[in-house]
């Protein structure tokens, strides 16, 4: 556990996200430690993707939507005009709820998809990254000898955890997971959840999650999500056992959502 | 019930059998060597073939997909990547109404435009005019296709750092080629049997002719003179000359079917 004054690697100050006119995210401000998992939860709804996607500035990709407010990456505003879009998600990297493993690429040509759009790199670098970055989503094992089939044959967990590979691929700072294992067993869901202690050696991680068991498993802080607003944030193990607000405590204890 | 759908189905089988039997039984007789290497004979002497035909089909339809394919798909690729602008609303509308307008319009467009203009009839405007007929079809598959791409692919190319032209190209196009080639290749396989847009700018010609911007002769032109003339072996090409042309659109169509096996077997 690094020294608790450790600075945050993302801060977010008033950041309100808007499709059209309407606001589905309002006002959150909320720091993010590095190397640790930090969980976004709350029902349905209550905006929690959308903050996440104002973090690698994905949310403005769809037609009307945009994003007001501060978002600092290592104190940079990733919303200045001078911002390089491709870079800034190099930095950030996304996994999404459903796998989404590249069909006509091979499982070496999915993981190496990031690096190549980043610049040449001579085979053997660009071999033993992919391979690192297999190693580090506990893919390497499974998929070595068929490095060139086809990345569609996985199971939905070994996908997943393919498009793990490939976000780490690059080297982010930090990995935005939104709901990892929604579409996954309770196998697959297992070996995500145990990656993610491993992931956050390397990376800050934030998690969106609608599964509270999981958030209280894997997650060192939780922030509560309610209607577009942060209700509530602090290290997990207080957010589950002694909620300050109302609403949390309502909703940890399955009394709506 | 199920005897009246079968009764249908039946029916709709049937003319195609009916042509490839007709064909055959009238046309394999004639198709021998002679038939791909030579010239037709004078009227009165027997034998003949129609390679002036099959070279100028050839060209005139290669040089139509050289043109009408890149064009096509670009614009398929534009207006499905940008459905909802005006420039992709009134592509769509445009490439529709050109997919319904009779192919002898366009070669009277072609004729008015290239062969008026020039004062003599071409290979050339013939492939111009095919080209305008294989545009919007080519268009409208590429659009289908490329719609079909799921949109998490796209989020995931772009959440990877992909500028957005290598999202299109690399995620998008990649995951719709194989959709994309058999539209492209049905197109051409129609584009093959047109008739009426050649008579006003290809022609037809005697003679074996590779100058694109000279008369050239078409397989469906000779089914057209020759099936209407007055002589027995002038009958016979035609019959013949259709036969190719049929197994031509056959085997692009099956072709078209190869391309669209993907290089990984669909998730079992």
């Amino acid at each position: 556990m690094p020294p608790a004054e450790a600075p945050p690697r993302v801060r977010t100050r008033n950041v309100t996200a808007w499709y059209g006119k309407n606001a589905a995210v309002r006002d959150v401000s909320l720091d993010f430690s590095p190397n640790q998992v930090h969980a976004l939860i709350g029902p349905s709804g209550c905006g929690k993707t959308t903050f996440l996607r104002c973090l690698n500035r994905m949310h403005e990709e769809i037609p009307g939507a945009h994003a007001d407010g501060l978002v600092l990456l290592d104190g940079e505003d990733i919303y200045a005009r001078q911002v390089d879009l491709r870079r800034l998600r190099r930095r950030v990297g996304m996994v999404f709820q459903k796998p989404t493993v590249f069909p006509t690429m091979s499982i070496f040509d999915n993981v190496a998809a990031g690096l190549r759009s980043n610049g040449r790199l001579d085979r053997r670098t660009l071999t033993s990254r992919v391979e690192r970055a297999l190693q580090v989503a506990a893919l390497w094992d499974e998929v070595k000898d068929r490095l060139r089939g086809s990345a569609t044959a996985l199971s939905g967990g070994q996908q997943q955890r393919l498009c793990i590979a490939r976000t780490v691929a690059p080297e982010p700072e930090v990995v935005l997971l939104d709901e990892p294992t929604a579409s996954l067993d309770p196998q697959g869901t297992q070996r995500i959840e145990e990656l993610l202690f491993q992931l956050k050696q390397r990376f800050t991680i934030i998690i969106v999650t609608h599964n509270m068991q999981q958030a209280a498993r894997v997650s060192d802080t939780t922030s509560f999500f309610y209607l577009g607003e942060l209700i509530e944030t602090g290290p997990t193990r207080r957010m589950f056992t002694a909620p300050e607000q109302e609403k949390t405590e309502a909703y940890i204890t399955g009394r709506f959502g | 019930m199920v005897g009246l759908l079968l009764l249908c189905v039946a029916l709709a089988v049937l003319p195609l059998l009916a042509i490839l039997g007709t064909l055959v039984v009238k046309g394999a007789s004639s198709i021998n060597l002679a038939f791909f290497t030579q010239l037709p004979k004078p009227p009165g002497e027997a034998g003949g073939g129609v390679v002036h035909a099959i070279v100028g089909t050839l060209l005139m339809v290669g040089t139509a997909a050289l043109i009408g394919m890149p064009v096509g798909i670009a614009a398929g690729i534009l207006t499905a990547e940008w459905q909802g602008s005006r420039l992709a609303i009134v592509t769509r509308f445009i490439a529709d109404v050109l997919n319904g307008t009779p192919s002898i319009v366009v070669g009277v467009f072609a004729w008015t435009w290239i062969v008026a203009t020039q004062k003599h009839f071409s290979g050339f405007a013939g492939s111009a005019a095919l080209a305008v007929l294989m545009i919007p079809m080519v268009l409208r598959t590429t659009e289908e296709m490329v719609k079909l791409v799921p949109n998490s692919l796209r989020e995931a190319a772009l959440a990877l750092g992909f500028p957005r032209w290598r999202t299109t190209l690399l995620v998008v196009v990649r995951s719709g080629l194989p959709g994309i080639v058999t539209g492209s290749l049905l197109a051409v396989a129609r584009i093959a049997g047109e008739t009426a847009p050649l008579l006003f700018t290809a022609l037809g010609s005697q003679y074996l002719n590779v100058n694109l911007n000279r008369p050239m002769a078409a397989l469906p032109l000779v089914v057209f003179t020759y099936g209407l003339g007055p002589y027995e072996d002038w009958h016979r090409l035609a019959w013949a000359t259709s036969l190719v042309l049929i197994l031509v659109v056959l085997v692009l169509s099956i072709a078209a079917r190869f391309a669209t096996r993907r290089r990984f077997d669909a998730p079992r």
